[in-house]
């Protein structure tokens, strides 16, 4: 009985790996130079859809509390249909080295920057949702050209930022199974690719799991990870958490703001656009693949943008900051393939320790907290979750999206947590 | 379809020169006008009649958008998982309304649906509106020929409108055409809710089902009803349960093909995401996973709309995101519609789909409605299917294909005066519009007993 059960495990193990074989024996391993250039037919149908947007009432309510507000999102619509410049954000990509190269049957896009700098560390950072490449681009100057900001020569990373599958001008995935892990086994067969031995891997929002699915991993060549959504909720605060209870006594200061900071957000309604991709993605991707404005409010409405003005009144954060990623999701027809992400994931949050699975990663974690999250980490709660944890940083500035709005102090944070890798490298 | 004439108020006609001219003048804005504009014209609690009428550059600005439909790629999942009914679904089957039927939808919706149709049958009935708690209020009124006829309130839900309940009407309003006795009789009033169809959008927050309830016992007694019974399915259930929680005296008893049963103990169980009670019997075994399945993977939508309905502009600005959303509102529905699409109808047409669909969209009501889930969860004390305690009269449908079926244990438990215990053979969430026989059936013997007086 045992016998023959072992026998079919392996004669069924050899089946996946003699497959897995072929596949990647027949799959095109090149890497093609990539440019962005979207035909101007696509820009005036999406112009004519901008300029035909048909509005619901104004909400009820004076505040955010019913989503979206009417008169905060028309004045970024006129604007997207009247004043902005998609092909200046095609330039913005363009600039840089683009390439696609397709990885488990899909084609992934990537941007690659070498430092000029020798003994620069490979650094793959990936964007979240609903982000993109376009949230990691300001990082680009100071994280491989260290000298021109502030930096030293020896803080110099080659970077490589990749379109998750499904997003931006990446291939659309055409099968189920595309979670975290297979991103990062992915990611790992990218750097291998680009002939990295030795590198770190980056993220925030989706990229943190995806970059803690690498640790976890350990490829060879991984040194270590640095991650700015964190998935430090103890299991026992999780339980409380998913039944909407009271905070558990015994919590430090920190704990109690996480712990009360969560459960706000968990009664405001935070995760509502998670719970909706995670369950039917396909069900509201007609409307936000159909409508330039739904998109537009849909993608607006997570929360890291709640305190975003997109008015011109914060140069960092103008219309066009946030109109290029949107653009982007529209030209690439990704919003529905974007959102099955969360389905992937069947709607879980990212930050939960055991959802994450983050005691079984061995490899060096860092970690910044930015002040403006969706929730602060608690450095107790941190090194409890992640057991080889080498740097842990609480800064002043910043929100979810932390490159995208303070990318200098996002890459000094970089420099700071992989300085001590650097040695090994 | 109805024989009734439509019923001379006793305030009559005060205004309906001016009330008429202000409806068809301002067209496409006919049933979206304030309380303030028609005020001036009546005193408030005036009654004048409405007709339903929308311009012909609508319905061709609606077909343009249908044809220019931008499509996402398709799901991941197979037809089969996509299709599989609350009895069988689980997690991860379906990824939501599938590529193939929205594109039979569409492409129907844009070429051979006629709209006119259903606007031709709702100008067949009676229409009015009047202002209720400062809002303007739709609704149909047809009464019956025959003497005694008891004077019923029925409520539709989301995502319907009046028009699931139009063919109940024939059948309720004139039962010895339809198999029953001229004492089957009743009078039947269908408003649109708050926001909802022809009714007015709230401009500001308040209208939450209790409002509601309180305005539909406001309404019956200035048609001059001081004995009448209530009906509803889905949000109309809940607001149904709140006018008899509210009991007024008029109120006599009330039917619900959606009733909240859950006894406390299970509300607890499925709060803490429990396994069944050891305790449960076979039916209430089922309803427990029914309900439990759904709370898990099937209100991402009523979720979406009770925290941030504001966010869901596609869906007033396309119609295929209008469309996907209304049809995904739970497995055996969404199921049903589809075969239909595939040309397998069972209850429900192509035509009555896009009948709702269309009033949605011509309405402009995607929004306005969906802020009933907002305001529900601004003041709502249970959950939709928990016992409320009720005390009068409650008549049920247990439908087999509802989200849950309401086992007769809790049912009985939930409802001390049970005037009958319905169990049709089929039925969805849309009882009155899938299976109006049976519904008719359900209603006529929850209410029997009650015409003595």
């Amino acid at each position: 009985m045992k016998l023959h059960k072992l026998a079919t495990v392996l004669a069924f193990g050899l089946c996946i790996f003699s497959a897995l074989a072929n596949a990647s024996a027949a799959e095109d391993r090149s890497i093609r130079p990539f440019t962005v250039s979207i035909p101007q037919a696509a820009l005036e149908d999406l112009r004519r859809r901008i300029a035909e947007t048909r509005w619901p009432d104004r909400e009820t309510v004076d505040d955010q509390s019913q989503g979206i507000q009417l008169a905060k999102l028309k004045p970024l619509v006129k604007y997207w249909g009247a004043g902005y410049d998609w092909r200046k954000a095609e330039a913005k990509l363009n600039t840089l080295p683009q390439f696609m190269t397709t990885i488990d049957g899909v084609d992934i896009h990537f941007i690659h920057v070498r430092s000029k700098h020798p003994n620069a560390l490979p650094l793959i950072m990936t964007h979240g949702w609903p982000g993109s490449v376009f949230e990691l681009l300001k990082t680009v100057g100071p994280l491989t050209d260290p000298t021109a900001h502030g930096g030293r020569a020896e803080d110099a990373f080659d970077l490589v930022l990749p379109s998750m599958p499904g997003y931006g001008f990446s291939g659309k995935p055409t099968e189920t199974g595309w979670g975290p892990d297979r991103i990062a086994q992915t990611w790992a067969e990218l750097m291998k690719r680009l002939g990295y031995t030795r590198y770190v891997a980056q993220g925030g929002d989706w990229g943190s799991p995806v970059s803690s699915a690498m640790a976890r991993q350990a490829p060879t060549g991984l040194l270590g990870i640095h991650i700015n959504l964190p998935a430090v909720v103890p299991p026992e605060i999780a339980a409380v958490l998913a039944v909407g209870g009271p905070a558990p006594t015994g919590l430090t200061d920190k704990e109690r703001a996480a712990f009360d900071a969560l459960s706000a957000g968990a009664k405001m309604g935070n995760r509502s656009y998670a719970t909706m991709m995670g369950t039917r993605p396909q069900t509201i991707g007609y409307a936000i693949n159909d409508s330039p404005t739904g998109l537009a409010a849909w993608m607006l409405g997570h929360p890291g943008f709640s305190r975003w003005t997109y008015d011109n009144s914060d140069p960092e954060k103008s219309p066009d900051e946030v109109l290029d990623d949107i653009t982007q999701y529209w030209l690439s027809n990704s919003a529905t393939s974007a959102g099955r992400l969360y389905w992937e994931y069947g709607g879980r949050s990212v930050v939960f320790a055991a959802v994450e699975r983050t005691l079984e990663i061995a490899l060096p974690v860092a970690i910044t907290v930015f002040p403006n999250e969706t929730y602060l980490a608690p450095e107790t709660w941190a090194r409890r979750a992640y057991p080889n944890l080498i740097y842990f940083h609480e800064v002043d500035k910043g929100g979810h999206f932390a490159a995208w709005e303070q990318p200098e102090l996002f890459s000094a944070e970089l420099r700071a947590a992989f300085r001590p890798l650097r040695q090994d490298f | 379809m109805s024989t009734a004439s439509p019923a001379p108020n006793r305030r009559d006609f005060l205004a309906t020169s001016a009330t008429a001219l202000l409806a068809t003048s301002a067209g496409a804005a006919a049933f979206n006008f304030t309380s303030s504009q028609p005020a001036a014209a009546a005193e408030a609690s005036s009654i004048r009649p409405f007709t339903v009428s929308f311009p012909q550059e609508e319905i061709d600005e609606l077909r343009r958008r249908i044809a220019a439909t931008r499509w996402p790629d398709h799901e991941l999942v197979s037809e089969a998982a996509s299709r599989r009914t609350s009895a069988t679904l689980a997690a991860g089957d379906t990824q939501g309304v599938q590529l193939a039927t929205m594109q039979k939808l569409i492409q129907y919706w844009g070429t051979e649906y006629d709209w006119s149709k259903c606007e031709a049958q709702l100008k067949s009935l009676p229409h009015f509106v009047t202002e209720i708690d400062g809002l303007d209020i739709h609704f149909i009124h047809v009464k019956s020929s025959h003497q005694g006829a008891l004077p019923v309130i029925i409520t539709h839900g989301w995502p319907g409108s009046v028009i699931e309940l139009l063919k109940v009407i024939d059948p309720l309003t004139n039962p010895t055409a339809h198999d029953g006795t001229a004492a089957d009789a009743f009078d039947v009033v269908i408003p649109s809710m708050p926001g909802y169809g022809f009714s007015a959008k709230p401009t500001q927050p308040g209208w939450d089902p209790v409002r509601i309830a309180k305005a539909w016992t406001v309404l019956m007694k200035r048609l001059g009803y001081n004995r009448f019974v209530a009906q509803g399915g889905d949000w109309g259930a809940l607001i149904t349960e709140q006018m008899a929680l509210m009991a007024p005296p008029e109120l006599i008893a009330i039917h619900t093909n959606m009733p909240a049963t859950i006894p406390p103990e299970i509300v607890k169980a499925l709060a803490a995401g429990s396994p069944p009670p050891a305790d449960l019997g076979p039916d209430e075994k089922r309803a427990y996973e029914q309900v439990a399945f759904f709370y898990k993977f099937g209100l991402g939508y009523a979720n979406e709309m009770a925290l941030r309905p504001q966010t869901l502009y596609g869906l007033v600005d396309s119609p295929a995101g209008l469309a996907s959303w209304i049809l995904d509102h739970d497995a055996d529905s969404y199921a049903l519609i589809a075969r239909s699409f595939d040309g397998e109808p069972e209850g429900l047409t192509r035509d009555d789909i896009l009948d709702n669909i269309t009033l949605y969209w011509l309405t402009n009501t995607a929004i306005s409605s969906a802020r009933l889930y907002w305001e529900h969860r601004q003041t709502a004390k249970a959950g939709f299917f928990d016992a409320k305690g009720i005390t009068i009269p409650v008549g049920v449908s247990a439908n087999p294909s509802e989200i849950y079926t309401a086992p007769k244990s809790w049912t009985e438990r939930a409802f001390p005066k049970l005037l009958h215990y319905g169990h049709p053979p089929k039925g969805c969430h849309f009882a009155a519009w899938e299976q109006p026989k049976y519904f008719t059936d359900d209603v006529r013997a929850s209410f029997k007993t009650l015409r003595t007086a």
